[in-house]
């Protein structure tokens, strides 16, 4: 695992209400560097998120409009983010339903920046 | 890797020849991960070139996996092992639809209706197709713009960019526009399903509850996706000056519209 990588994922998962953080190879939901807390499946988010971006790509695509820079899932329990780290790269992040979504989008911008 | 993954991928490895390879290809789609899933799935369809339902499993993940010509011909080898396949004439009919044959796309669902007359699905989209006349009167086509303006339109000052799709992939509602002027609304609609499908599964296995919203942020818009009922799934589209928690409110208000509309044309 990239030293560098790992510390921008440490890095995310400072943020409070954050359950793990991950970067995933875009093209194949394969799990390339991970800081999740205890119980967080990381291949499955990997391949699911990278599924769902795969797909919301198609949608703005249809629209005639660029790939995503940001994606989110929001659920009852909790929210997934993602968005690239480079081009081949997806930074992916897991959290609780109380965490504050503005910061940990911030902390993946930065996290996104030093990956790339 | 979970236990039930890990005891059929055994099972399976002890004897090639075991038919678990249907369940664990499933299981392994459900969990997205397609390249596995296609690798089992095709490896049990040499092995049994017969079962139909195999060929139909290779469709549906060569379907997930966006590889649209190779699911027509998996599901063309499904129709030549059994032509009343339901499933595969479902399938087919989507991707007539997807390539704008409606006419093709309606043949192969009556065929679907035929194996399944239950299917209240089938018959919704041979509705929306034109292709069965719906079972109450439908408004006239002024009656039927104003309820579907009033679901639709000046949402946030603007009517463009909210679509309102079913489960299947068909537009009921509303319009959205490429940054060119092409109406993209159909080819959108298509698409919309697929999400929603990602949605629900990615958050059932990281137990989640269920899903709320997806949204999204590109250099020239932002779009925000939410299910106001069970079959349907409604997609706001703004430019990217929009901020996205505005964003979701005016998705919420398109929503409670939406769900009012479809109650009244119900």
């Amino acid at each position: 695992m990239n030293g560098v990588h790992l510390r921008a994922l440490e890095a995310v998962t400072r943020v409070r209400g954050l359950r793990g953080a991950l970067l995933v190879a875009a093209a194949d939901g394969i799990v390339v560097a991970e800081s999740l807390m205890e119980g967080v499946d990381g291949h499955a988010m990997a391949a699911l998120v990278a599924s769902l971006a795969g797909r919301v790509r198609r949608v703005t695509a249809g629209a005639g409009l660029a790939a995503p820079s940001f994606l989110q899932l929001r659920a009852e329990r909790g929210a997934l983010l993602a968005m690239p780290a480079g081009p081949d790269l997806l930074l992916v992040a897991l959290v609780d339903s109380d965490a504050n979504l503005g910061l940990a989008r911030l902390a993946l911008m930065d996290a996104a920046r030093v990956v790339a | 890797m979970s236990d039930d993954i890990r005891s059929m991928t055994t099972e399976l490895a002890a004897d090639a020849r075991s038919l678990v390879f249907m369940e664990l290809a499933e299981a392994l789609r459900q969990r997205g991960q397609y390249a596995a899933a296609y690798k089992v799935a095709r490896t049990g369809v040499g092995r049994y070139p017969e079962l139909v339902a195999a060929h139909d499993l290779c469709a549906r993940i060569q379907m997930d996996q966006d590889h649209v010509e190779a699911a027509f011909e998996s599901w063309a080898d499904a129709l030549r092992l059994d032509p009343e396949h339901v499933g595969a004439h479902k399938g087919i009919a989507f991707l007539y639809y997807r390539a704008g044959d409606t006419v093709r796309a309606a043949e192969h669902l009556e065929r679907a209706a035929l194996g399944d007359p239950g299917d209240a699905g089938i018959r919704a989209a041979l509705t929306r197709l034109g292709a069965v006349a719906p079972v109450a009167a439908a408004p006239d086509d002024d009656e039927r713009g104003a309820e579907e303006s009033a679901a639709f339109g000046e949402f946030d000052g603007s009517c463009a960019g909210v679509l309102l799709a079913d489960i299947n992939g068909l537009r009921l509602g509303g319009t959205i526009q490429s940054p060119d002027g092409r109406d993209a609304s159909d080819a959108v609609a298509a698409q919309l399903a697929g999400v929603s499908r990602e949605a629900a599964r990615a958050v059932r296995l990281l137990d989640l509850g269920e899903w709320h919203s997806v949204a999204a942020e590109s250099l020239d818009g932002s779009l925000h996706l939410l299910p106001p009922t069970d079959d349907t799934i409604l997609l706001t589209v703004r430019e990217p000056g929009v901020p996205s928690a505005r964003l979701a409110l005016v998705a919420e208000r398109a929503a409670t519209a939406a769900r009012a509309w479809l109650e009244r044309i119900g």
